[in-house]
């Protein structure tokens, strides 16, 4: 083997770093499902995603070699983690802070939209009195 | 013209880069950006669910124990099998171990390929209970306004998945037949790397599926 | 007297096909100049009608309905056809690998595929206007466009298409500039129009794939009725809002950051010293286009958005004005003290510092939250984004249009003639525009087929300038093409400036270079060398 001949930066893993990462994976998927029967109020979503962050922080860093490849495809995957946050961020503010100064905003917009109403309504039998339910 | 020349440059080398190195650098640049514009793509899709999500939160609630756990978890491991095989096999080829890495990918291809299996059965499943998205949605057992909200994010959510899915093994058996035509080796492996990254982010995505519409605690 | 070279790219190889199915990144560039032209004449043709109709209120040539379907090409031709792949798909194609010293992108047959698709999606917009055509405006707001008549799906399809030739674009230029540069062409070398390509293309792969789900997502509100756009199935219309201006605002950053790199190289260039402020410049793009992505909100201030976050995108929209500023200063020390020529491309970056300057602080208006809630959706916001789009954008497109034609083609084009047609562009403008700031500011909305009469002396003024406008348009494309076919030999550095496009023949050969150059000089070093002018 010519050692960095043709492809550049040849880090070659171990196969058992790879094994131990797909078996890391498979109970993290066995920890995410268990925690998910137990009620922890808001924790509940919050751990989902954190859990399901981590996985995929493994999967990006040693399946996809971010940790030993050049460090350029480490900042192109963080930019785009970086703008889905700033578009989840910036759009959910807009939406979790609709009430804040006009509480009228808060409202959703299907109970006073009646100029938007088909002329048949969409599921339910009889028009959907609250729509509003679903406060914050 | 294209590709390949005379004056002694391997036959995967274009004739507009200066060497090898160049050449598999720029295609996994040109990669990872793309993956950047997928993670982008699918933003769209989270966001939509955080907003619907929020705005609807005991609905979700109750429309997603209509989803099946056990085929939603079935599903997980073997996606995350196939990203490990699929990690196995570009092992194998960084060693010119071909046989094994053939083996390898074909193993991946046939996961995904039950992967799809499995979400048929889901879907068709629900097409028959009428769980569908938006003006299509006839079913009458969820509590809470405008279920069908659900439904349309699960459907895009995992139906843009699923194509993604599919893109993936066309793209693992043009590979595999790369691989078995004797094209690659361990001197030139760049569309298995390319197609293992691509892979690995579908298997990601799915992770982020997973919990966020199978597992709303 | 200076010669053609005998072999170029023009005549490397000869038939249609040569030319369709090519590789060569400089032809490639002018298919796109091609296409984007015959998409620029287009839209022209539908300004010229709506300004018509405009004439008097109520009906003069067309019907109302017709109107609306008018402005909405106008200007989903003029945004997605002409303005995003102006710049970057035409000239950035034929002239970054040449700025770098790189024989051709980093890859070839993805750029050809750029331009099919680019066709293809075209193809889908003129589907949709033989079908009927759109009525939405080119913003597709919902609910009215899942509910319209029009042909929206034909029209969201192309844009939809087209995306992926912007991202393609974008990718390539990304990857040329970080792998294919010449020896010795560090990063703190690159011409400034490399910069502006380059933040361009960060927008364009970061942004894009979000107007494609948005698309996606309003075909299938449309087609299959989905429902989360629609507020009678408990969707949220104002959603689509965020979607479409996540794309759309750093979209509009798209349009203009390679036009800021032109003026650049024309300022520098035509001032014959070297840039002020080059490291400020530079990453005053990356500034821009990162802080494109968080303003978008300022499009929704009357959406029904949360007043606490228009207060917070009204905030940051102000931050924007920080690198534009940066810029607009460093241009003007750039040219203090210069050796300044007036040729026409310089005509054109003059004409941009002056008319960017208002588009830009008229923005100022319209993203202070209180004004905007006057000022939204009149023709005041119509002049704004036309003083940055046509006098920034166009204006630089222009200017870097004449300042490459002779490398494009080897030939100059006739100088006199190209003073009047800018005289006439640049009145016929302003004419144009300036009256649509006062009928904005009055209180005209914008898009209304039809107005109160005292607005009547301000809409023929705007409709009489938009014909000084188009004389001066029809004189450029005239002597363009006439330079083609009979100008004088340019020869191969006609302005003397100092980039490395003008160290090669003009036209260039096949692979741009006869063999790898070796950066012996910045790109500004004017204060170093003075080089010949061949013309």
């Amino acid at each position: 083997m010519s050692g960095h001949s043709t492809q550049e930066n040849r880090h070659i893993i171990p196969a058992r770093t790879y094994i131990a990462v797909g078996v890391g994976l498979l109970l993290l998927t066995a920890v995410t499902v268990g925690v998910s029967f137990i009620h922890l109020e808001g924790w509940n979503a919050i751990a989902a995603v954190g859990i399901a962050s981590v996985k995929a922080l493994l999967v990006a860093l040693i399946f996809m070699h971010l940790l030993y490849d050049k460090k350029i495809f480490l900042v192109i995957f963080s930019t785009a983690i970086l703008f889905l946050g700033i578009f989840l961020a910036l759009t959910m503010f807009d939406i979790l802070s609709r009430g804040e100064i006009y509480p009228e905003y808060e409202k959703t917009i299907e109970k006073n939209a009646v100029m938007y109403k088909k002329a048949e309504p969409a599921p339910a039998a009889e028009p959907v009195e609250d729509s509003t339910s679903d406060v914050q | 013209m294209s590709s390949g020349n005379s004056n002694g440059h391997p036959a995967h080398l274009a004739h507009h880069f200066s060497d090898a190195a160049q050449q598999s650098e720029s295609a996994k640049i040109g990669m990872w950006i793309f993956l950047l514009t997928e993670i982008l793509l699918f933003a769209g899709l989270f966001v939509a669910y955080a907003v619907y999500r929020s705005a609807n939160t005991e609905m979700f609630y109750n429309a997603h124990k209509h989803l099946d756990i056990h085929l939603g978890t079935l599903n997980t491991i073997v996606l995350i099998t196939s990203s490990l095989t699929m990690a196995l096999a570009i092992r194998s080829i960084q060693l010119n171990d071909r046989k094994k890495s053939i083996k390898l990918l074909a193993a991946t291809f046939a996961l995904a390929a039950v992967f799809l299996i499995v979400k048929y059965f889901e879907y068709s499943h629900k097409f028959d209970l009428g769980q569908l998205p938006g003006k299509f949605y006839t079913y009458t057992g969820i509590e809470g306004s405008n279920p069908h909200i659900f439904f349309s994010v699960y459907f895009m959510m995992t139906g843009l998945h699923g194509i993604h899915v599919i893109a993936g093994m066309i793209a693992i058996s043009w590979v595999m037949r790369k691989t078995i035509q004797g094209k690659l080796s361990s001197e030139y492996y760049t569309p298995m790397e390319l197609t293992g990254l691509y892979w690995h982010l579908v298997d990601m995505i799915w992770i982020f599926l997973f919990p966020l519409l199978y597992l709303i605690g | 007297m200076n010669k053609i070279p005998e072999v170029n790219y023009l005549n490397a190889s000869r038939g249609i096909r040569s030319w369709l199915f090519t590789l060569d990144h400089k032809r490639i560039g002018l298919l796109y100049l091609f296409s984007i032209m015959a998409a620029f004449a287009l839209g022209g043709i539908f300004a010229i009608l709506i300004r018509l109709e405009l004439l008097g209120p109520g009906k003069d040539i067309m019907e109302a309905r017709t109107y609306n379907q008018i402005f909405t090409l106008h200007g989903a031709v003029m945004i997605f056809l002409f303005i995003i792949p102006s710049i970057p798909a035409a000239m950035g194609n034929f002239i970054l690998p040449q700025m770098i010293g790189a024989k051709d992108v980093a890859f070839p047959r993805l750029n050809l595929l750029s331009w099919w698709i680019y066709i293809f999606g075209a193809v889908f917009a003129v589907i949709s206007m033989s079908t009927g055509s759109v009525d939405t405006g080119w913003t597709f707001y919902t609910p009215y466009s899942t509910t319209t008549s029009t042909s929206v799906v034909a029209m969201t399809l192309g844009v939809f298409i087209l995306g992926f030739s912007s991202i393609f674009t974008g990718l390539n230029f990304i990857v040329t500039i970080h792998k294919m540069r010449a020896p010795g062409q560090t990063w703190f070398k690159l011409p400034l129009f490399v910069w502006g390509l380059y933040a361009t293309a960060i927008i364009q792969v970061l942004a894009t794939p979000v107007l494609g789900i948005t698309v996606l997502l309003l075909i299938l509100e449309r087609v299959a009725g989905i429902g989360i756009f629609d507020p009678a199935m408990g969707g949220d219309p104002v959603l689509f809002q965020h979607f479409f201006w996540f794309y759309s605002h750093p979209a509009v950053y798209i349009m203009i950051l390679p036009g800021m790199g032109i003026i650049s190289e024309l300022i520098s260039a035509f001032s014959q010293k070297r840039i002020f402020g080059y490291k400020a410049i530079a990453f005053s793009s990356l500034a821009i286009a990162f802080i494109s992505f968080l303003v978008w909100g300022h499009h929704m201030f009357v959406s029904g958005q949360s007043q606490l976050a228009s207060a917070i995108f009204s905030f940051l929209t102000f931050l924007v004005g920080i690198p534009s500023g940066i810029k607009i200063f460093n241009w003007l020390a750039t040219l203090y003290k210069g050796k300044i020529r007036f040729d026409t491309p310089m005509l054109y970056a003059l004409s941009f510092l002056f008319l960017f300057t208002i588009g830009g602080l008229t923005g100022m208006f319209l993203g202070t939250l209180a004004t905007d809630v006057h000022l939204h959706d009149t023709y005041f916001v119509v002049a704004h984004f036309h003083y940055v789009m046509v006098g920034g954008t166009v204006m630089a497109f222009f200017g870097g249009l004449h300042y490459w034609w002779p490398k494009f083609w080897g030939r100059m084009y006739n100088e006199l003639w190209a003073k009047i047609s800018i005289a006439f562009t640049f009145v016929g403008f302003n004419i144009t525009f300036l009256s649509q700031f006062v009928l904005g500011a009055k209180g005209m909305p914008r898009r209304y087929y039809s107005y109160l009469d005292k607005f009547q002396p301000l809409h023929d003024l705007s409709s009489f300038g938009s014909w000084i406008m188009a004389i001066g348009f029809f004189i450029m494309a005239v002597y363009l093409i006439h330079a083609v076919f009979k100008g004088r030999p340019a020869g191969d550095n006609p302005w003397g400036a100092l980039t490395f496009e003008w160290e090669t023949t003009s036209p260039p050969p096949k692979e741009n270079f006869i063999e790898t150059p070796t950066l012996t000089h910045g790109p500004y070093d004017y204060d170093k060398i003075v080089p010949e002018r061949t013309i």
